[in-house]
């Protein structure tokens, strides 16, 4: 175990200049919930600053707290020394703050030069704001290798040029400090490769910045120093290469956690679901899923693994009844499944299809729904939550919720609770619980361990491997590579919503993944 | 969590939100010379201060219940029914044709049958803007709001023709016999041995009652609302949990326009007695401040349809006693759905933050 520093336990160097950020002594409350106690953080100037913790460990609140969007109730903010009010994005602005937000905040039908001065324009006309911007846009890309087409429409960029774009803008308000937050969640390993090479360049040129992640793996590889956050407070703060991803999962947990997934070779049984040159045409007429034919057998996990936007999501629909099919077919357990018709997700339930969906806040859960209401959700048709007339039996749907969140460990254990006040983890394990255990023959999962907390993580890849031990087929869909190594049987990798390889765990790794996300595979240019 | 008590919620807010509006009524009534306390005494009492004022308030109320649950349960869907207007004046052909075909028998036969038939009028109304948007994708604020103007002009050619009592100026049926006279609610007190002054008040009060507990139970206790709610809060979700909606918006919109047609039942068979062209007097609109201001809750939409009950019958009153014209009355009812309806966050944020910084203070 490395002893950890505290902030006031380092060493001040004489005469260094003051830390970019000194936060000392910052709380804040929402209603009872203490988001942020008595935090106190220094990074200094010129470094990349970790900031690692599970969901609702505070560190949102805190970047919410530097750049402008609450005020914290009490504590002290400098900013190169001076201390600062910050009460709203201008002021972090003016204070030479920038964020790149998880999801990104451009205008879409706007190209990157209008992005780039929105919110920054000069005077009422346009034209010498592009034109100012425009030749800054040269230089920085020229500096921090962060080229983009000015000219280029914003919706018709790439994810990884988009992030490039809010860089830009942050860059092009003068930003010293960068806070990125989970900046590497919609990128290939590549385009994020290409992202750290950017944060090299700017904290080569003295710009300090602080990147907020889960992914441990991305914490060792770019930081300097990391700071460890939970349940409001910060626990650590350790020099990156005098620590290790196990111990920072044991500071951010509060106990040991298991990295790596206990499990044993997979006995794959009988071919459950036949998918054959299955393809769906999105709304606005574009092909979102391209002929995809895959088998999936009994007793098996297939990932499928693939940057966001390939392809994934519509897959899960259309086998989850959600889309319709513009071709192709499935076969359940030799039976052909009815695609031709969207919104038939009750009659892929009856058949034995369970579905955890990728994005539990927009389809898995109603979030002002109790977790009782929610915990039948799909299933709340089932004849043991029926009385006569239509009428359901509440008192059915709440026992039936309280015995999966005692399975299931669901806390707070309270039926009655909103979902919206459930941390991530919890609500993931609601859908997990709802789904898992009405014993579907096939379950399709997107996305498991989307924002959710590393102690949960463990929690929900053990139920996952143990359904598959009992001889379910499941469908993994993760943009988490680690995941798909970690659990996978079998892999195939979809590229622009066709399936641009397969291979087995033990054959592959990251960078075979990565090259087949981006649509290249090794193995054929090799050969 | 971050949220306030419930009784924040639920009285203080809308209480204040109340006081303010009557407020700024005041405000109105000073400018216009007239005393405001003295206007505000013979609203009340003229709405509240005898079995008379009672009756009719009640009356009122009777149509806000039905055109404000319409509206609830839509938004619990989250379909906005603004055509609450249209569906009740069909609902009223609904009514004359049950009424004017049966009138020869017993209420108990015409009236059961005229709710069904006042019901499916108004349901059938909201059915067209419901396929539209469930098929078509056609806004329903759109749709629903046209078709008050299609109800209109129908209800007009239908009393200048096939309904019109013959030989006859006026647009408008003849009058129902005695078979389709309602107890009104001096009947019932007689029944019971209780004198009451003859108001339109009548039976109708109680179906709506009634409609309150059924929307109830409908939205709170049966598979239907849960799915409605559901939807109502998040469409993708209810596709991902197999719920249609297209199932959800027609039938959802079917229940909506049938309770709006039901408001028929109280002006047409209760007060008229015959089917007149403007029988709905606004009350469709009412319906949607009724709504907004109950939070769609069936007890919610009673109280503010008590309130609006008040506001109707006293401010006649108020234009009879004082030199204030109709729409100086309208002017205020006006304020008071403006505040009740639309400027509620003017006082929940100062509320809110107020009792934050208690909470904090004190913890």
């Amino acid at each position: 175990m490395v002893d950890t520093l505290t902030n006031e336990g380092r060493p001040a160097a004489a005469a260094s200049p003051p830390p970019a950020i000194e936060l000392s002594g910052i709380s804040k409350a929402f209603g009872p919930v203490q988001a942020n106690k008595d935090i106190a953080l220094n990074v200094a100037k010129g470094t990349i600053h970790g900031i690692v913790g599970e969901n609702g460990a505070g560190k949102s609140t805190l970047m919410s707290i530097l750049y402008g969007f609450y005020k914290a109730d009490k504590g002290e903010i400098k900013i190169n020394g001076v201390p600062t009010e910050i009460n709203n994005s201008d002021d972090a602005i003016a204070a030479g703050i920038g964020m790149v937000h998880q999801h990104f905040m451009l205008v879409q039908p706007f190209t990157v030069l209008e992005n780039v001065i929105l919110g920054a324009e000069d005077g009422a006309l346009l034209k010498p704001s592009l034109a100012k911007a425009r030749s800054a846009l040269v230089q920085l890309a020229k500096d921090y290798e962060l080229e983009v087409d000015p000219d280029a429409i914003v919706g018709e960029l790439a994810v990884g040029f988009q992030q490039r774009v809010e860089i830009l803008k942050a860059l092009y308000r003068s930003a010293d400090i960068l806070i990125l937050d989970e900046p590497t969640g919609v990128l290939t390993p590549a385009e994020a490769d290409h992202l750290f090479r950017i944060l090299e360049g700017l904290k080569a040129q003295g710009k300090t910045i602080i990147l907020i992640t889960h992914k441990l793996r991305e914490i060792m590889a770019i930081t300097d120093t990391v700071s460890v956050m939970r349940r409001g407070e910060m626990t650590a703060t350790v020099k990156t290469s005098e620590t290790s991803p196990s111990e920072l999962a044991e500071l951010m947990v509060g106990r040991r956690v298991l990295l790596q997934v206990d499990k044993t070779p997979a006995s794959p049984g009988e071919t459950l679901m036949e998918v054959r040159n299955l393809s769906v045409i999105g709304d606005n007429g574009v092909p979102r899923l391209k002929s995809i034919s895959f088998d999936l057998r009994a007793g098996e996990i297939l990932g499928v693994a693939g940057v966001a936007g390939n392809g994934q999501s519509a897959l899960l629909e259309v086998l989850g009844g959600i889309e319709a099919a513009s071709e192709g077919s499935v076969t359940l357990k030799g039976q052909p499944l009815d695609l031709s018709h969207a919104q038939t997700a009750g009659l892929r339930r009856e058949k034995g299809i369970g579905h955890v969906p990728e994005d539990r806040h927009r389809l898995g859960l109603i979030m002002p729904y109790q977790a009782w209401e929610n915990a039948c959700f799909g299933y709340h048709d089932a004849p043991e939550f029926q009385r006569s007339f239509g009428l359901i039996d509440n008192r059915a749907m709440l026992t039936d919720a309280r015995g999966k969140m005692d399975r299931f460990d669901i806390r707070p254990q309270d039926p009655n609770l909103k979902a919206a006040n459930f941390s991530g983890g919890n609500q993931q394990k609601i859908v997990l619980a709802r789904e898992i255990e009405r014993n579907p023959d096939v379950l399709l999962i997107g996305q498991p361990t989307r924002g959710v907390d590393i102690g949960a993580i463990e929690f929900i890849h053990q139920q996952i491997v143990a359904l598959r031990d009992q001889g379910k087929a499941i469908l993994l869909v993760s943009v988490e590579l680690e995941e798909i190594l970690a659990l996978s049987d079998r892999i195939i990798v979809m590229f622009d919503g066709k399936i641009s390889g397969e291979r087995l765990p033990e054959q592959t790794d990251e960078n075979d993944l990565g090259l087949l996300m981006a649509g290249i595979d090794p193995r054929e240019s090799a050969a | 969590m971050n949220t306030l008590p419930k009784w924040i919620d639920i009285v203080l807010i809308p209480f204040l939100t109340l006081f303010l509006a009557f407020f700024v009524s005041g405000l109105v009534v000073v400018a216009i010379g007239e005393n405001p306390i003295r206007a505000m005494q013979i609203m009340i009492n003229g709405a509240l201060g005898s079995d008379y004022g009672i009756g009719y308030t009640l009356f009122y109320t009777t149509n806000f219940i039905f055109t404000g649950l319409a509206v609830a349960i839509a938004f619990h869907a989250a379909l906005f029914n603004i055509g609450g207007e249209g569906q009740a004046a069909l609902g009223g052909v609904g009514v004359a044709i049950v009424a004017l075909s049966l009138d020869g028998t017993h209420w108990l036969i015409t009236f059961p049958l005229a709710i069904l038939s006042a019901f499916v009028f108004g349901a059938l109304w909201a059915l067209i803007p419901a396929f539209l948007q469930a098929r078509r994708g056609s806004h329903i604020v759109i749709t629903t709001i046209m078709f008050n103007y299609i109800a209109a002009k129908l209800l007009g050619y239908l009393l200048n023709g096939p309904l019109k009592k013959p030989a006859w100026q006026a647009p408008e049926t003849r009058r129902f016999e005695d078979g389709a006279q309602i107890p009104f609610m001096k009947d019932i007190g007689e029944w019971v041995g209780l004198e009451i002054t003859r108001t339109p008040l009548n039976i109708s009060f109680f179906v709506a009652l009634i409609c309150c507990y059924l929307v109830w139970l409908l939205i709170w206790r049966s598979r239907f609302g849960y799915e409605l709610r559901a939807f109502g809060h998040s469409e993708n979700a209810a596709v991902y949990a197999g719920i249609s909606p297209f199932r959800i918006t027609m039938i959802t919109m079917i229940l909506s326009g049938g309770l709006a047609g039901m408001m028929a039942l109280n002006t047409v068979m209760g007060e008229q007695q015959k089917l007149v062209l403007d029988h709905v007097q606004g009350a469709g609109f009412v319906g949607i401040a009724v709504a907004l201001m109950g939070r769609s809750h069936p007890i919610g939409v009673l109280l503010a349809a008590v309130l609006f009950g008040i506001l109707y019958q006293g401010g006649t009153e108020l234009a009879f006693e004082m030199d204030i014209s109709r729409d100086m009355i309208i002017t205020i009812q006006a304020l008071v759905i403006l505040f009740m309806g639309a400027l509620e966050n003017l006082v929940r944020y100062p509320v809110e933050n107020t009792y934050m910084r208690m909470l904090r203070g004190s913890g």
